[in-house]
């Protein structure tokens, strides 16, 4: 069973605000879920390589090119920032 | 259906424009109680169809979609049009770019009436967890018409558009498709581009369709195909014209029926008889039933929970406010509230998006936190592998496999929402096609009366990875007997 903290831990390490009456919930939902994948403990796994993708494709390449794209296209990101000065997406300081 | 369409366009028995505007008088119709669109785009589709008209009338030569009505699930991006992903944080999006499978749909001269409704970023088997609406199955308005892409096989049921294109990752063109009455293609993973579909898992997403018959599937499936180098996990395929190898004889096509598709006591004992049916119509056309085992299949559903919510966890990540979509910097702009940059991803994210998908993201921050990675994601990625390993031993025995697309048919708006791991459970026999990657096809296979009406029933033919012409010759040899 995930506790409040650990709930509060992991909505943290998510980046996501919870109250404390979500982190209630979500402990019983989030606990109910790993107590069903638990099932997986079953499987015997002792000979088998874990696998990320299925067709088996790696390190595909292609050339390191700039295609540079056309004025309306950037206009059309730029539009999308939440936030902009000129055609800069404006952000909060960091530090 | 689209064959019969574009002869008619071709011999100009009916104009793309008038055919547009029929399905746009249709949907003003019906959409108000079914609510299947979450956004129109009526001038540009019909200006796109009245330019396929004059390439008619001149006599230049135009492909099956051409001037054919179609619905794009709102998770696919199309130029200067919105795509909400079903999301709230997406509500002011407007994509800068086409989609590949878009870009090929316009270069087909295919007409999109507008963009579906679905499932918020794909997750759920309801349409549910959409932020905008709540979708109706056409066939009994009381219940849910499936998820994630919900909205665009409820447009194909209810006569909305001609087809549509939905996402799967779980089952999310299939499951819809079964509930609706449709047919619903999921390709072999790497078979269409995954470029401009707004990420849930990259490792399962596929693009696909949801058609009325299985030669429309076909159809667009060949346009949709194809390597793209904006997508390094798509394979180069032949080019094959799917359609055209329709319609051979089955006689001899060894079909598996895997025992433990039938143990499970989620399955409803009607829709188990319409399976046991469609086996005996198979048998009748000249294919061999084959009893196969496929013992892994009782951990498809938790691994799909480990994989995909991992895979979720860092694809949803750039949604925090800063490059697009909503953001709560950018209101407390207005306020003069003083947020940081921390404040401005932790409350964007808590504002905007939903409960589902935040529970989501969680389970997977969790599975890829430090000392769990090796419990649960890596073990999860073994289990994938004896999945997969187990398919390419049945599939040495038989050519395809046969079983119902999900436990049930449509249940009602509402039943389930309240314990989401009963709706994940709607994903049982789908689940398994996304992880070992194998390209599945949902069919309609009868209907099972239910409170007076006819609910329809899909049944779920999976193929050998990149083994797609078999797979709709016999789904299209099924269908037309």
């Amino acid at each position: 069973m995930l506790s409040k903290s650990e709930v509060q831990k992991i909505a943290s390490l998510a980046r996501i605000e919870i109250t404390d009456e979500e982190a209630e919930k979500y402990s019983k939902e989030l606990s109910d879920i790993l107590g069903f994948v638990d099932k997986l403990n079953e499987a015997d796994t002792e000979s088998v390589e874990p696998i990320a993708h299925i067709t088996g494709a790696k390190n595909i390449t292609r050339q390191d090119k700039v295609v540079e794209a056309i004025i309306e296209t950037k206009e059309d990101i730029i539009k999308n920032f939440p936030e902009r000065k000129d055609r800069f997406d404006k952000v909060k300081a960091v530090f | 259906m689209i064959r019969d369409l574009h002869n008619k366009l071709l011999n100009q028995e009916i104009t793309s424009e008038k055919l547009t505007e029929d399905y746009f008088a249709n949907i003003e119709k019906k959409d108000p109680e079914i609510k299947a669109y979450i956004s129109l785009n009526k001038e540009f589709a019909l200006d796109k169809a009245r330019a396929v008209d004059k390439k008619i009338k001149n006599g230049e030569e135009i492909d099956l979609l051409a001037g054919v009505p179609c619905a794009i699930k709102d998770n696919i991006c199309i130029e200067g049009l919105s795509a909400t992903a079903g999301s709230k944080i997406l509500e002011n999006y407007i994509s800068p770019y086409d989609a590949t499978v878009i870009k090929k749909l316009k270069e087909s001269d295919a007409i999109f009436l507008g963009k579906t409704n679905m499932d918020e970023f794909a997750m759920g088997s309801s349409t549910e967890n959409s932020a905008y609406q709540i979708t109706k199955n056409p066939h009994d308005t009381l219940r849910v018409p499936g998820g994630s892409s919900g909205g665009s096989a409820a447009a194909v049921a209810a006569d909305e558009c001609v087809w549509a294109l939905g996402s799967d990752t779980g089952g999310s063109i299939r499951q819809p498709a079964s509930f609706c009455g449709a047919v619903g293609l999921k390709s072999t993973y790497g078979m269409v581009s995954r470029y401009g579909l707004i990420a849930m898992a990259s490792s399962l997403d596929q693009i696909g369709p949801i058609a009325k018959t299985v030669e429309d599937a076909a159809i667009i499936l060949s346009r949709l195909a194809g390597k793209d180098r904006f997508d390094s996990t798509t394979i180069k395929t032949a080019g094959k014209k799917y359609e055209d190898f329709l319609g051979a004889d089955i006689s001899g096509l060894k079909i598996g029926i895997p025992k433990e598709y039938f143990a499970s006591v989620g399955l409803d004992k009607n829709v188990e008889k319409k399976i046991r049916e469609a086996a005996t119509k198979f048998e009748k056309l000249g294919a061999k039933i084959v009893d196969v085992s496929l013992p892994s299949s009782d951990f498809a559903l938790a691994t799909y929970y480990i994989i995909m919510p991992s895979e979720v966890s860092s694809n949803l990540a750039r949604f925090d406010g800063i490059r697009f979509g909503k953001s709560v910097g950018a209101e407390s702009e207005k306020t003069g509230e003083d947020l940081t940059l921390g404040d401005i991803y932790f409350k964007t994210r808590a504002k905007y998006l939903g409960r589902e998908v935040k529970r989501r993201i969680m389970l997977g921050t969790y599975a890829l936190s430090a000392g769990y990675y090796d419990q649960y994601y890596k073990k999860a990625q073994k289990v994938r592998a004896l999945i997969k390993k187990e398919f390419e031993d049945a599939f040495k025995k038989v050519d395809l496999i046969l079983g119902p697309t999900a436990p049930t048919p449509a249940f009602k708006i509402g039943e389930k929402t309240a314990r989401p791991l009963e709706m994940y459970l709607a994903d049982i026999y789908t689940v398994t096609a996304n992880i070992a990657g194998l390209p599945a096809i949902s069919v309609p296979c009868g209907t099972i009366s239910e409170d007076g009406k006819e609910l329809p029933v899909g049944m779920q033919l999976m193929g050998k990875w990149f083994g797609e012409e078999i797979l709709l010759n016999a789904a299209y040899i099924f269908e037309n007997s």
